[in-house]
């Protein structure tokens, strides 16, 4: 058994509102291996990005975070702001939805590129951060001929290549990206996808790929996990997951989906919850066709129904 | 019920007085040398598009962000002013109908946006937004318009209304406002929604849910829908007929059913390709086709999608500004790019003018020639094949192509293709 290189026990991030606290994760544990890639799954609010952000330290300030979050054996929750800083780039990098909103629209590529090299490298000449910044840019297809431009000459999914390019340069051991092709046309965002592929087999990288999109999910992880109003209610291997659904939940995402294959409309009944006052015991129970009363009066335990597929569901047996 | 014939709308890149006469004098230096600055730059958003609607039928307008799908749809409403073509609707011409006039077209044409939060304004109520085309186009007394917008609310699965008639948009969930926003379209009984991306801003759970409204109020309507998406799968589903659109152009147009199962055109075989499916294990697209949708301000000649295309020919269009292209692609290779360097040149150093490019080379011409050759002997084979001389004249280089043959649908398997391939 190779040992993680990414382990959350009991993840707890609380947000603090006007209207109380806002659990948007709530006791989520899971393992991510060396060069293997998860993606997290779910909808709007269900906490999937937050999640992401707790694992780079980008959460606001006075967010309440417990459990325990090990990466390469060292504890992040609780990690001091210049602690992370360091951890952010080497280690672990980020790439978000929109690239536009990352890129200082006043600094040229090479700039971009020197600055984050230097950042972690002092001794790096302005000249040597500039080769390593055209060496990766031309392997995500851009001519280092373009070093001296601005992000607004750059289109959209040239922009994402930039992001990732800037993500990789220092070589981190994980990429988490959220989002990373939701704002792209299909045809860039395959590219894209290609590209991340080609990274992960060629550096070892990890992936943590948070999205809403199944579609990107079946084409690119090893592994998935489904996150409901805060709560991972199950992770698996990708074709278990996706084959054999065993959360209602799960099971509901799936078949709602729109895909080419679609012949029948289905979809879930009700809505997420707030999270701000979230259903007791099972979460998912006021929208579950199957919930009887142990689902309204006791939260169910993670269970392995099958090899390294486990699901939060008083009846996932049923399901198998 | 609708006939859109060679549609066109053209919007001026806004510029201020100084960019004006700065792109002029730009323009007068290099006169003769380039036609890269148009005095005027002008978005080709929709460039000559032609469909038809019968009643009771689900055409979707599908293709990419800035293919011009929107924009053909804002135009089919007059919520912009087409730059030329026939729009006919029941019998009217709408393209050169004032605005005077459209008012009386407006309630049998309605619009169901992609953005429900964006559309309901947030200081009215629920109850208000549906019922303000009622009391704007009819002259109806309060208390009916009341019951009218309950019945409707009741009819799009917003109950109970008298609750929700009362409440701001800030209360409801997105599948919810959505609702509100599809019940204002149909409280004026109109013959033609279009819908714009009506559900891509919803959560998987819920977009099913309003994608059934939509197909029950049109079985039980007679309704017609002009529904613009980029989601290929919802298209599917929802479409009995759906036009491929690809910068500003119609690619490939036809029964939905025959499209998704042999795609024709080679885009539309791309992007059908491309769209990633949630079934673990399926082998991924094979030969995406390269780069982003050009610059709809100059876009390229002869088929749109020819600079892209994995199977163009040298007939497609090939012009000055694809060898550019060509050249930046070689930077890509090291070592390609050391070889460019002395003897090609960097990109910027060519200048690309309509069919021709070229490049000064003082003093020596016969050099730049024989290297021009020999990048062209590597070239993908429709570019090289599309040159028709090389002219070493006047202290420059020059590479002329040919020009393109003329493009226009033709009817292939069931459907119109535009495409040199038919």
């Amino acid at each position: 058994m190779t040992d993680a290189l990414l382990s959350a026990k009991g993840l707890r991030v609380h947000y603090h509102t006007r209207r109380g606290p806002v659990r948007a994760v709530d006791a989520v544990s899971f393992d991510l291996l060396p060069g293997e890639s998860l993606g997290i799954v779910g909808e709007t609010g269900c906490g999937k990005s937050t999640l992401g952000k707790a694992i780079l330290g980008l959460l606001p300030p006075r967010t309440k975070v417990e459990g325990s979050l090990r990466f390469r054996g060292q504890e992040l929750v609780r990690l001091a702001p210049a602690a992370f800083r360091r951890l952010r780039g080497e280690e672990l990098a980020l790439i978000f939805q929109d690239p536009m909103t990352r890129l200082d629209p006043l600094m040229t590529i090479r700039e971009h590129f020197v600055e984050t090299l230097r950042a972690h490298d002092r001794k790096l000449s302005e000249d040597a951060a500039a080769d390593r910044a055209a060496k990766v840019l031309r392997s995500m297809g851009i001519p280092e001929t373009r070093l001296e431009h601005y992000p607004h000459e750059f289109s959209g999914g040239m922009r994402q290549r930039i992001m990732i390019a800037m993500a990789v340069v220092l070589r981190p051991k994980l990429l988490v990206a959220d989002e990373p092709t939701t704002s792209l046309d299909v045809i860039v965002e395959a590219q894209i996808l290609e590209i991340l592929e080609a990274l992960r087999r060629s550096y070892g990288m990890s992936l943590l790929l948070i999205t809403h999109n199944l579609g990107v999910v079946a084409e690119v992880c090893d592994r998935v996990g489904v996150m409901y109003a805060g709560k991972l209610v199950e992770i698996g291997p990708i074709a278990d997951v996706f084959r054999r659904p065993i959360h209602p939940y799960t099971q509901g995402l799936l078949a709602s989906t729109i895909h080419m294959g679609t012949t029948e409309l289905r979809s879930i009944d009700g809505m997420p919850p707030s999270l701000l006052a979230p259903p007791p015991a099972c979460r998912f129970h006021p929208r579950c066709t199957f919930a009887r009363d142990v689902c309204r009066a006791e939260e169910p335990e993670k269970v392995e129904f099958r090899p390294g597929h486990v699901a939060a569901c008083h009846f996932g047996r049923d399901f198998l | 019920m609708l006939d859109v014939r060679d549609l066109q709308v053209h919007f001026p890149v806004k510029m201020s007085a100084i960019q004006a006469v700065g792109r002029a004098l730009v323009r007068q230096i290099r006169r003769g040398r380039t036609d890269e600055t148009p005095v005027r730059p002008v978005v080709h958003a929709v460039d000559g598009v032609s469909f038809a609607l019968g009643p009771g039928e689900i055409l979707g307008l599908v293709g990419e962000s800035g293919c011009g799908k929107t924009t053909t749809a804002r135009a089919v409403l007059r919520l912009l002013a087409p730059t030329s073509g026939r729009i006919l609707f029941e019998g009217t011409d709408l393209a050169s109908l004032s605005e005077e006039a459209m008012r009386g077209i407006r309630p049998r044409m309605q619009i169901v946006f992609q953005d429900p939060h964006a559309a309901l304004n947030p200081a009215m109520t629920i109850g208000q937004a549906i019922q303000d085309p009622l009391l704007i186009h009819r002259e109806v007394a309060a208390a009916e318009a009341k019951e009218a917008t309950f019945r409707v609310m009741e009819e799009v699965g917003l109950s109970p209304p008298e609750d929700l008639f009362d409440k701001y948009p800030a209360d409801l969930s997105g599948g919810q406002k959505q609702r509100a926003v599809i019940a204002r379209a149909i409280i004026l009984r109109p013959s033609l929604i279009v819908a714009d991306e009506p559900v891509a801003m919803l959560d998987m759970s819920v977009r099913a849910r309003i994608l059934e409204l939509l197909l029950d109020l049109k079985a039980r309507h007679g309704l017609t829908y002009l529904f613009i998406t980029h989601d290929l799968a919802t298209a599917k589903f929802v479409c009995d007929r759906i036009a491929i659109m690809y910068l500003g152009r119609i690619v490939e147009t036809g029964p939905a059913a025959e499209i998704f199962r042999e795609p024709k055109h080679p885009y539309t075989k791309a992007l059908i390709a491309a769209v990633p499916v949630p079934e673990p294990g399926r082998p991924r697209a094979q030969a995406l086709p390269r780069g982003e949708v050009p610059d709809a301000i100059r876009p390229p000649r002869g088929c749109r999608f020819h600079p892209r295309c994995p199977v163009a020919l040298p007939t497609c269009g090939w012009e000055g500004r694809d060898f550019v292209d060509y050249l930046e692609d070689r930077r890509l290779n090291p070592e390609t790019a050391r070889v460019d360097e002395t003897r090609i040149g960097r990109p910027t150093a060519w200048t690309a003018s309509g069919l021709v490019v070229h490049r000064a080379a003082r003093p020596d011409l016969a050099k730049l020639e024989e290297a021009v050759r020999s990048v062209l002997a590597l070239a993908p084979a429709p570019l090289r094949e599309a040159v028709t001389e090389i002219d070493v004249s006047a202290g420059e280089v020059a590479v002329r192509f040919r020009e393109p043959e003329p493009l226009e649908p033709r009817p292939v398997a069931g459907r119109s293709v535009e495409c040199l391939l038919y």
